[in-house]
């Protein structure tokens, strides 16, 4: 019988959803729309604007050519558990994949996120916003994310060659964004804030025991055997 | 010779595996974890063991808290080595474990000795390290070095330290508040970024002081703002405040309106971009307004990457929305789009062209998109199924082509949601477009004849129950519905029956034939089908000779379920077989509100915040259950209504009172919700005095103190009042009366003596929507013309000068407490006229319909036409009250 009632009622069910205040409120895509602001409360003042005001990263995904993980960052919890990113990382991956974004960084747009994302090699790289987010911000986070790795790597961009320096991509996606922040675009800067390894200066030579020099000149001594 | 080709071979499969990661398992690199405890520290080695547990986390592996906890004592050591490469990734790490409050502190120190380290690397590092994991106790002690650390002459240090305070801004913003100063002078930086960073942040102290954030904006706008990421935040920051604050009514001329112009011409397309977008989404823009914008936009289109271009469209596809002329100069851009590559950007312009298009251009049109149709998504063919179906009812003479469209797609390959789209489309144009009924419904027939969608097909025979009856030839019909019950699934053959059922009810030249077809289906293999095909015999039968259908029976096939559906479920998954047949009456009618916890929203765990409160769940059925295991309440009768909690304390005082007030026919009862946020006390016999000299109709019977409140676990207690029947309105004052017991914190042992003292509560107010119940209707039209105009009360009201038209639409839908329907709430952006149609049942069961029609001319002011439909013209003249009163 809850059959016939279904049915009987099918065309104004997708109606019944009630929106609430709060509910609109929270939905980022309304944010824009003038209508919110009048119902801001003081608190959720605050969070709006945090959301609606700041550029902000969701997400910045490094994928191979067969859509495994590379490297990946959330800084949103709309994908709250590992599933979710899967599932995430798996469609924007199959959306993507037969476009070509070797040359000029492409963009689409799913579920409220807007994705944009250029190739190189077997490796895919991606930034996503908000669907209220600026894509030509999203498209210069892109940019710097992508130039400081091909810097970092010396032009050798693949995945061998990334897993090889997985410390050095996971320094940059460090250096690129704080919780979702944008810190820096520039791919000059975040490559010579990450590429930067080297013994601490300030550190006196007197200071390290004898044992500790010894330990670094071992170092020297077996890699310059090795090679 | 075999052997090395072989080997080669093998070579080349290791080379395109190969990953340094391979085989990599959780305990192997905890094991390996144990060099970072090696009394002579091998930096290579420890990163190394760093990256490969990261590289772990990185793929979704998770540590447990002992391991996790392992690691991060391990990783602590690490701190010894000066090696300036395996210290990033000790930052890496700890931020990745994110680690407890005890654990915090053990690297508290090493942190902030790096914090006040000679090289900036350390120090900017450090700082958004520990800003990470620190709590509001240690940020008192780092506040010092953080303030410093934001003027920093080092760009890094500086943005490091205004990143941290933006997150911090979020759990902390009583101690982020005091860096102001500091903050703008980091404005005022050279650093591009330190200055985007400063902005943010100074905006996010300051932006509940609109007046300081007019100020602010005042200021930068005149130019000393560098970075393009700046300029957009400032940019953002400028169209916040010209939305609320209003153009200058005489000249039309908008503040800042020139800044935003002038950004239109600066060298980063960003910057370009987000002014034109500004411009686009300010609030009755006026075309002279729009045109630099869309000019702007237009030159992007032909950009030749792909970003901007989508970007551009996406935006024209916007204002099209509202206004469609401004769009049309960029047509022809738009056009060569539809051949773009890139599909996201060609189903937008194709959006755009449908409603920018004008009636004689929409047959060219459909050509283009026929062909475009063919090699898009299915996600990117729903949207333009969408933009169609109002293309259609814009210019409802062209339906002929737009149906013929739509059915030719319906044809085609496609799954669900895109099918889905299309049905629901022609059925929209059904409704609206008389003219295309006939066509629409062959369509949807043809359609059901070769449907792989259970679900299609019984909406679409439920449709044509209810519309084919109606139209010229309804018997032609009758064989594409039989086919169903030969051809299809139980499912579809159950609603098939019900559809023959509906054209025997309304056609009485088709009745004999239907019953014919109705006993052929008794014999049906599927119960359902069988008890369907026997109700509906009984129902236009009777007694055996095919009669006149009566009204009853037309009720039950065609009037509206007003029950929400989740509340049956409920109430019949709670049903236990008895003598005691089961009564729809007894179903809940009110519609529950969503939970608000799954629509958590995005980006809000920032740091390592904790999950945010849940909102109290409001569950009339909850209420009814703690009130009635109340002696002195159990007498009141049937609870009507409960209202949603009202705060009647300021956030962040020192008790926190919220009240549900509960409406029975002839009692008011108040829950007051009391929390007691002080750690050092105790309350006990906590009770509210309420005063009712504003509400002379309400006589206090009876109040159930609290017997004791210990901190932070809330409590009720409740006042009952005795009413006459009906909507009573009236004003409480509350005080809430308690004595005081000292805790001793420490031991959480109160002390023998205590104090009387009284908090004084804000006022509490019984209004006319706590009589009224949110109930929805499936249908609104049928209910609305089923009500009949016989109390009918119809008005019209001047609301003054609103901040727009979706402000005005909602403070009438709070002030009625009543249940919008059919998505009517949402107001488009920029639309002058406006209808709502709410439902609900006023105090005493009644049934009411309200339409509001609402329109705003130019100077904000509105004016809303209401029009009540209800059983008793009492409740309607009360509804007209309620209206004119608040």
């Amino acid at each position: 019988m809850l059959d016939l009632l279904l049915c009987r009622i099918w065309v104004p069910v997708r109606f019944l959803l009630e929106v609430d205040l709060i509910t609109l409120l929270i939905l980022p895509s309304l944010f824009h729309s003038g209508t919110s602001h009048c119902f801001c409360t003081s608190s959720m003042a605050s969070f709006s604007a945090y959301q609606g005001s700041c550029p902000y990263i969701k997400s910045i995904l490094l994928l191979d050519s067969e859509g495994k993980r590379v490297a990946v960052k959330y800084y949103s919890d709309d994908w709250p558990t590992l599933n979710a990113k899967l599932t995430f990382e798996k469609s924007v991956f199959t959306k993507t994949q037969k476009t070509n974004a070797r040359t000029e960084a492409e963009i689409t747009m799913f579920e409220n996120n807007i994705i944009v994302y250029k190739f190189i090699q077997d490796l895919h790289f991606f930034v996503t916003g908000g669907d209220n987010e600026n894509e030509l911000i999203l498209a210069t986070v892109l940019q710097g994310f992508y130039d400081a790795v091909g810097l970092l790597l010396r032009g050798n961009v693949d995945k061998r060659e990334a897993l090889e320096n997985l410390d050095l991509i996971l320094l940059c996606l460090d250096e690129i964004v704080d919780g979702g922040m944008i810190l820096e675009t520039d791919a000059n800067v975040i490559a010579g804030k990450v590429a930067s390894h080297s013994v601490d200066s300030s550190a006196p030579l007197s200071e390290q025991t004898i044992s500790q020099a010894l330990a670094t000149a071992r170092e020297h001594l077996t890699r310059s055997l090795l090679k | 010779m075999a052997q090395p080709l072989i080997k080669k071979d093998d070579d080349r499969d290791d080379e395109a595996d190969y990953s340094p990661f391979l085989g990599i398992e959780k305990g192997a690199v905890l094991q390996e974890a144990r060099v970072f405890n090696d009394p002579q520290l091998d930096p290579r080695r420890c990163s190394q063991v760093i990256t490969k547990s990261l590289y772990l986390l990185n793929q979704g592996e998770t540590f447990t808290k002992v391991e996790a906890t392992e690691v991060f004592f391990a990783v602590t050591k690490l701190f010894q080595s000066r090696d300036l490469g395996l210290r990033r990734m000790v930052y890496l790490m700890i931020k990745e474990l994110s680690p407890s409050a005890d654990e915090v502190i053990i690297v508290t120190s090493s942190l902030m000795k790096d914090m006040n380290s000679k090289t900036d690397m350390y120090r900017a590092n450090a700082i958004r390290v520990l800003c990470r994991i620190t709590d509001g106790t240690l940020l008192t002690q780092i506040e010092r070095y953080l303030k410093q650390a934001i003027v920093d002459k080092n760009p890094v240090v500086a943005s490091a330290a205004l990143v941290s305070g933006i997150h911090l801004l979020q759990t902390n913003p009583e101690i982020v508040k005091r860096w102001s100063n500091e903050v703008q002078e980091a404005v005022q930086s050279r650093a591009a970024l330190v200055q985007f960073h400063a902005l943010a942040l100074l905006h996010q102290i300051r932006q509940n002081d609109r007046l300081a954030v007019s100020k602010l904006v005042t200021s930068l706008t005149k130019g000393t703002v560098r970075s393009p990421l700046a300029q957009c935040l400032l940019i953002r920051y400028t169209s916040q405040v010209m939305r609320e604050s209003n153009p200058n009514t005489a000249t039309g001329e908008r503040p800042f309106f020139d800044y935003l112009e002038s950004c239109l011409r600066h060298k980063a397309e960003m910057v370009i971009f987000e002014a034109a977008r500004a411009i686009t989404e300010l609030s009755d823009v006026h075309t002279r307004e729009l045109t630099p914008a869309i000019t702007v936009l237009q030159l992007f289109l032909s950009s030749s990457k792909p970003v901007l271009r989508f970007a551009a469209v996406r935006t024209l596809n916007k204002v099209a929305m509202t206004h469609p002329m401004a769009v049309t100069n960029c047509n022809i851009d738009m056009e060569s789009l539809i051949s773009d590559q890139n599909r996201s950007i060609a189903t937008l312009a194709i959006t755009t062209l449908l409603k920018t298009g004008n009636e004689s251009s929409v047959d060219r049109l459909m050509k283009q998109i026929t062909n475009f149709m063919s090699d898009i998504a299915d996600e990117f063919k729903i949207v333009v199924v969408e933009a169609i179906r109002s293309l259609c009812l814009k210019f409802p003479l062209k339906y002929r082509s737009l149906m013929n469209f739509l059915s030719n797609i319906l044809r085609e390959e496609g799954g669900f949601e895109y099918k889905k789209a299309i049905v629901d489309s022609i059925v929209i144009l059904i409704r609206d477009i008389p003219d295309a009924k006939e066509s629409g419904l062959f369509h949807l027939c043809e359609f059901i004849e070769d449907c792989e969608f259970t679900y299609l097909s019984t909406q679409i025979l439920h449709f044509l129950g209810n519309e084919g009856p109606k139209t010229s030839d309804p018997s032609k019909y009758i064989r594409y519905i039989y086919n169903r019950v030969i051809l299809e699934n139980a499912t579809v053959r159950a609603s098939a029956v019900s559809t023959l059922a509906k054209f025997g009810a309304l056609v009485d030249s088709l009745k004999p034939r239907i019953y014919v077809l109705l006993r052929r289906c008794l014999f049906d293999c599927d119960d359902e089908v069988r008890d369907r095909a026997t109700l509906y015999l009984n129902m236009l039968v009777g007694d055996g000779s095919v009669v006149e259908t009566g009204k009853d029976v037309k009720d039950f096939l065609f009037g509206s379920l007003n029950i929400p559906l989740i509340n049956l479920e409920t109430s019949l998954k709670n049903y236990e077989p008895s003598e005691e047949a089961f009564n729809i009456d007894s179903v809940p009618k009110e519609v529950k509100s969503q939970p608000l916890a799954e629509k958590k929203a995005p980006g809000k765990k920032q740091s390592a915040l904790g999950a945010p409160p849940t909102a109290p769940t409001s569950s009339s059925d909850a209420y009814e259950r703690i009130l009635s295991a109340i002696p002195e309440f159990s007498t009141f009768g049937h609870l009507f209504k409960s209202s949603a909690p009202v705060e009647l304390t300021e956030a962040e005082t020192e008790y926190a009172v919220n009240v549900v007030k509960h409406i029975y026919d002839g009692h008011v009862v108040f829950q007051y919700n009391c929390t007691n946020t002080i750690p050092e006390q105790l309350l006990e016999d906590v009770m509210v005095v309420v005063d009712a000299t504003e509400a002379e109709d309400f006589s206090e019977t009876a109040s159930k103190p609290l017997k004791s409140l210990p901190y932070d676990s809330p409590g009720q207690t409740f006042v009952a009042f005795e009413k006459p029947e009906g909507a009573i309105l009236g004003k409480f004052s509350n005080v809430l009366k308690f004595n005081v017991k000292e805790v001793d914190p420490s031991t959480g042992e109160a002390e023998e003596d205590s104090v009387e003292d009284e908090y004084q509560l804000e006022d509490l107010e019984v209004v006319a929507a706590d009589y009224v119940l949110r109930v929805g209707v499936s249908n609104f039209r049928n209910a609305w013309e089923g009500m009949g105009p016989d109390c009918e009360r119809v008005d019209e009201y001047g609301l003054g000068v609103r901040e727009s038209l979706a402000e005005a639409v909602s403070a009438v839908i709070n002030i009625l407490g009543m249940q919008p329907c059919e998505g009517t709430e949402v107001v488009p952006n920029n639309s002058r006229s406006h209808t709502c149609l709410l439902s609900g049942v006023f105090i005493g069961n009644v049934k009411v319909l309200v339409r509001l029609s609402f329109g705003i001319d130019g100077p904000k002011q509105v004016a809303m036409k209401l029009a009540v439909r209800s059983e008793d013209q009492a409740v309607s003249d009360a509804i007209h009250e309620i209206v004119s009163s608040g």
